[in-house]
Parts: structure tokens; sequence; C-alpha cells
């Protein structure tokens, strides 16, 4: 080995520039880190579980699967679909659906966000909307429903300013077309059942056993697979028929 | 310089002076002639002319821009117009019809999800073979979003610079790898694509296709950081996505080359360039050989090849010449 000549240490200042941006390096880097694992907040916190598209695995694995590509964005012929913001932490650029808003109606029929899914967060397992499981619809507001109430419904389900879609099996059956443009006139209310794409999902019944009485009230079904259509078509504001993320059907 | 140099010094050491042993006798010899020859002033004269009017130059860089906003384009048409050409977000697509997977983002979903998932495999085969091809890192310039709007950043920096108004604030450069093993365990551990969350890759191209989110904060807020204090913080000192595509780059054939032969040596390459540290070899006294490729970390954007006088450094596609 030849001698290395010694070399005489730095001076005060690049030693004091080296320091620094040691300093930075680590604070800055902190940031970056801690800025990523803030997504986790709202996660800890205790919240409403979003209602995922058709097919998502268990919410862990789905935030964990989903590449926030949005390819089931754009197939979905309602546009049902939408990508959370920075508000949802870790969830952000994972899809969710607004049901209020649009819920999916499977006027795809093949549930094609299922398809477009290239993990596998919407698990390609699923073939059938009837196999589906998003949530299950629950009766929220029993007092409001005017089916319970005996009342009937005239006019655009939920007003001539909602840009909500939906398809209509007997005006187009490959185009859905807003629902303001498709005014109702009931003797008794039956949105909820009238829209449900899923056969055998939800279904009135009579509050008495007096044959008089025009009362009812929506009753869900095992077959339900909460894909929100209810909520959405529900005319009284706010609905009184509302979808529970992630829940499971039970007898009640 | 070797494949272990070139990783060595992309996951940020220092590079140094060759030692005597490593040039060539032609390299040498080159060197040699180059401290002998005085310039006189007319030479010297003529050299700061021809710099100054190489600045003017933007050839590659208005071919990248196209390249990159054609691309990004294609996405938001895509879908807007429902032409299915290139459907997704650059974290993963389908390419009429064929899946690609961002390497970055697929690792984070391998980890946090832990499961080998084959359309990510299909995906990121695809993707690794397809930036191997056009040289790993130029993903960063030639595709990434968020690069256009760091080098605009970085342009209103350099003005501020000149007038004294900022100073840049280096980083180590250290700080990318140890980000990267971080956000790698975060995703193992938490079962989150934890780096998802801040990426301003993803967070631009969603913007730009599903449109404006409030996610976009965390981009204005590195941009101001990159304006008024560090110059090209992100993808300089911490944006994993650069480490995985220099591993690719590393390798690849298509590359920028050094031929010290006609060289300044003024530095004007070293001072537009993102990643200053893979041009090291330019320095007067510094290339080992007659013609080599620069490091793995070389994003190949070209602006050095634009501001280069003398041609001394070229887009290349290794082996090609030999080959035709």
């Amino acid at each position: 080995m030849s001698q290395t000549p010694k070399r005489p240490p730095p001076p005060a200042h690049v030693q004091q520039e080296a320091r620094r941006k040691f300093l930075r390096s680590i604070l800055l880097g902190g940031v970056a880190v801690g800025g990523a694992l803030a997504g986790w907040l709202p996660m800890a916190r205790a919240h409403d579980l979003r209602l995922r598209p058709p097919g998502a695995i268990a919410e862990d694995e789905f935030l964990a699967a989903c590449i926030k590509c949005g390819q089931c964005v754009q197939v979905c012929p309602v546009e049902a679909i939408i990508l959370a913001d920075i508000g949802d932490g870790f969830g952000m650029g994972a899809p969710h659906i607004a049901a209020r808003d649009q819920a999916c109606d499977f006027s795809c029929d093949a549930v094609q966000c299922i398809l477009a899914c290239p993990t596998g967060a919407l698990t390609h397992e699923l073939s059938k909307k009837e196999e589906v499981r998003m949530g299950v619809a629950r009766l929220d507001k029993p007092d409001t429903c005017l089916a319970r109430q005996g009342l009937g419904f005239k006019g655009a389900a939920r007003g001539a300013g909602y840009l909500g879609l939906h398809r209509y099996e007997a005006v187009d059956r490959w185009k859905p077309i807003l629902v303001a443009d498709h005014p109702y006139d009931l003797e008794l209310c039956d949105l909820c059942v009238r829209e449900c794409p899923i056969e055998g999902a939800i279904a009135l019944v009579p509050l008495s056993t007096d044959p008089t009485d025009k009362r009812r009230t929506p009753e869900i079904r095992q077959n339900c697979v909460g894909c929100g259509m209810c909520e959405m078509i529900c005319p009284t504001e706010p609905a009184s028929i509302v979808i529970e993320s992630r829940a499971e059907w039970r007898r009640s | 310089m070797s494949l272990i140099q070139s990783l060595a010094i992309m996951l940020g050491r220092e590079p140094t002076k060759p030692r005597p042993e490593e040039f060539t006798p032609e390299a040498q010899a080159l060197h040699e002639s180059k401290r002998a020859s005085k310039l006189t002033p007319e030479e010297r004269a003529e050299i700061n002319r021809q710099t100054h009017e190489a600045h003017k130059v933007h050839t590659w860089r208005n071919r990248r821009w196209l390249t990159l906003l054609v691309v990004n384009l294609l996405f938001v048409v895509s879908y807007h117009f429902d032409v299915q050409l290139v459907e997704g977000a650059l974290t993963a697509s389908r390419v009429i019809g064929f899946h690609f997977a961002d390497l970055n983002s697929a690792l984070q979903v391998t980890l946090a999800f832990k499961t080998i998932l084959i359309n990510l495999v299909i995906g990121t085969s695809t993707v690794l073979f397809m930036w191997w091809l056009l040289g790993g890192r130029s993903f960063c310039s030639w595709v990434c979003p968020y690069h256009l709007l760091a080098e605009l950043a970085e342009m209103l920096h350099l003005k501020l610079a000149a007038k004294k108004l900022v100073k840049d604030h280096q980083l180590h450069r250290r700080t990318r790898v140890v980000l990267y093993v971080i956000f790698a365990i975060s995703a193992l551990a938490s079962g989150y694509t934890v780096f998802e969350t801040i990426s301003p890759t993803g967070i631009v191209s969603r913007a730009m296709i599903y449109g404006p989110s409030l996610a976009l904060t965390i981009v204005v807020f590195l941009l101001v950081l990159e304006v008024f204090y560090s110059r090209r913080l992100w993808c300089r000192y911490m944006c994993p996505i650069g480490i995985t595509y220099a591993v690719v780059g590393a390798v690849s054939p298509l590359r920028v080359a050094y031929t010290p032969e006609d060289c300044h040596h003024e530095g004007e390459c070293r001072k537009v360039c993102l990643v200053p540290h893979v041009l090291d070899v330019t320095k007067k006294g510094f290339a080992t050989r007659m013609h080599q490729g620069i490091g793995a970390d070389c994003t190949r954007c070209g602006l050095c090849v634009d501001v280069c006088p003398t041609g001394s450094l070229k887009f290349e596609v290794k082996g090609l010449d030999k080959l035709l």
C-alpha cells in the first residue's frame, strides 16, 4: 500500500455547509415522509366507509391493491365512479361511488369496471351483477318514505336540475338518459323498487292487513347488491333509503 | 466507467477523478496535448462566442416537450373522446389494450398487497422492456408531467438566482435513496401505497385526466420550494421513481455519449443538467476514454446536447453503428 498523503481538514465554512446540507436533507426528507404518512390520519379516524365500485375486495386489501389509475372511472357509462381526493389519505386516487349523486345502475351489463381493473382490487372472480356485494340498502328515514304514507309521486324524481343518469330500458336499451328528462306519475311511489336493477332485491309490502290501506313499505331482500340506485332515485330530501357500504344483509 | 461505479454515483456517491491507470493511452495523450496548448486571445473569444450561441439552441428540449405533452394529452383525449388508445393514468394504463404499469407504482402495490398480480407482471415487463430500450430515466424527462412543471419552476429559480434574489440550497443526493427505502418499508409494513399519497407524478397525471384535485396543493408546495429554496428539489434529491428508472437506464443502449476530443471543458453542460454528477467526465482531464456513455442517472433530456457548442455530447444507440 502506498501512503496517501494526509489532507488538511476542510476549512470551517466548508464544514459548516456540509453540516447544513445534512440537516436540510434530514428536515426536507422528513417533511416528505411525514407528508406521505399523514395519509394515515383519515384511515385511523372513525368514519363511514366509502361505497366502492362493484367487485371491490375487503377495504384494507382494496386500498393496498388499487394502483390509483382510474381505468374503472373511464369505462363506466353513467360516470358513477369518482376518485378520492387528498382528504381520503392513503385512499387518495382510489375509486368510490357517491350514490346519491350518481349510483351504479349496471347500465354496462357486464360490470365493465371489474374488467378494467388491472390489479384485481375489483375482483375478477365476479362476472354478473347479481354476484356483486357493495353494501346493502337500509330504510334510513321510514317516516319520510312516501310509500309508507300511502303517497304517490309526480314529476322528475330529483327535480329538474338534477344531473344524474339512468338507463331506462323502455326509452333506450343502450343509452342512459338524464333522470330529470324522465318524469313520473305514480299513484303510489315505488321508485326504489321500479328502478332497482337487480331482480328480487327490494319489494313493497303492505304495512297492515287492511286491504283498503294503501300504505306500503320497501323491504330489502337478500338479493340486494348495494348499488345505490334506490338511494339515488328516492325523491325525498334527504333520501329515505340509503346504502350502508360494505354491510351484509340481515333478516330484519 | 464501470456499471458498478455508475450505479454507485446514481445512489449518491460523489464522483472522483479517475486514477492514472484508468486512462487509455489515447485519452492520456489527448489530455496531455490539451494541457500543452495555450489558447490565443482570439481563440478564447471564439470559444466564448460559441458557448454564448449554443445557449440559443433548444432542438432536443422542444422535441422532448412536444413528446411529453403529446403522451399526456393522449391519456386525456383517450378518456374524454373515448378513443381508447391510452386508458388509465401514468400509474397504470392500457395502451391499445395492452397492460402497462409504472414500475414504482407496481412496486408499491406489490409490497402493500403482498401478492404477485399477473396483470402487473405483464404490465411492468412491458414497461421495463420499453424503458430499457428508451433509456430508463428518459421516463422522467420525456413523459413525467411533473418534470415539465419543475423545469418551468427551475427557469424561474435561475432568473431569480441571477438577480441574487434566491439561492440554491442543495441536499445530500443520498436523501433519495433513504426515501426510497423508507417508502418501500412503509408500503410493506402499513399495507397502504404510502408513496402514492404524495407522488406528484400520479397527482398531476390524474388531475389532467380526471380533473383538478386538492392534492395539487402538494405539487404547488413542491414547486414553490423549488423556485425559492432548492433547485429541482424533488427530481434531484427525493423522487423514488427516478431511482427505479435509473437502474433500468444503467444498462440501456440509448444514451448520451461523450467524446472529449473537441470539448472546451467550459462546463456549460453541467450548469444546465438536472443530474450534473453524470457529467463529471466532461471536466478537463477526467475522460478515461475517447468515447463513453454518461452515467445511469442521466434522464436523456438532451439539455447538454443542445448546449454543447462542439458536439462532444451526443445521443447514440450503443452498438448501432457496429450493427449498420
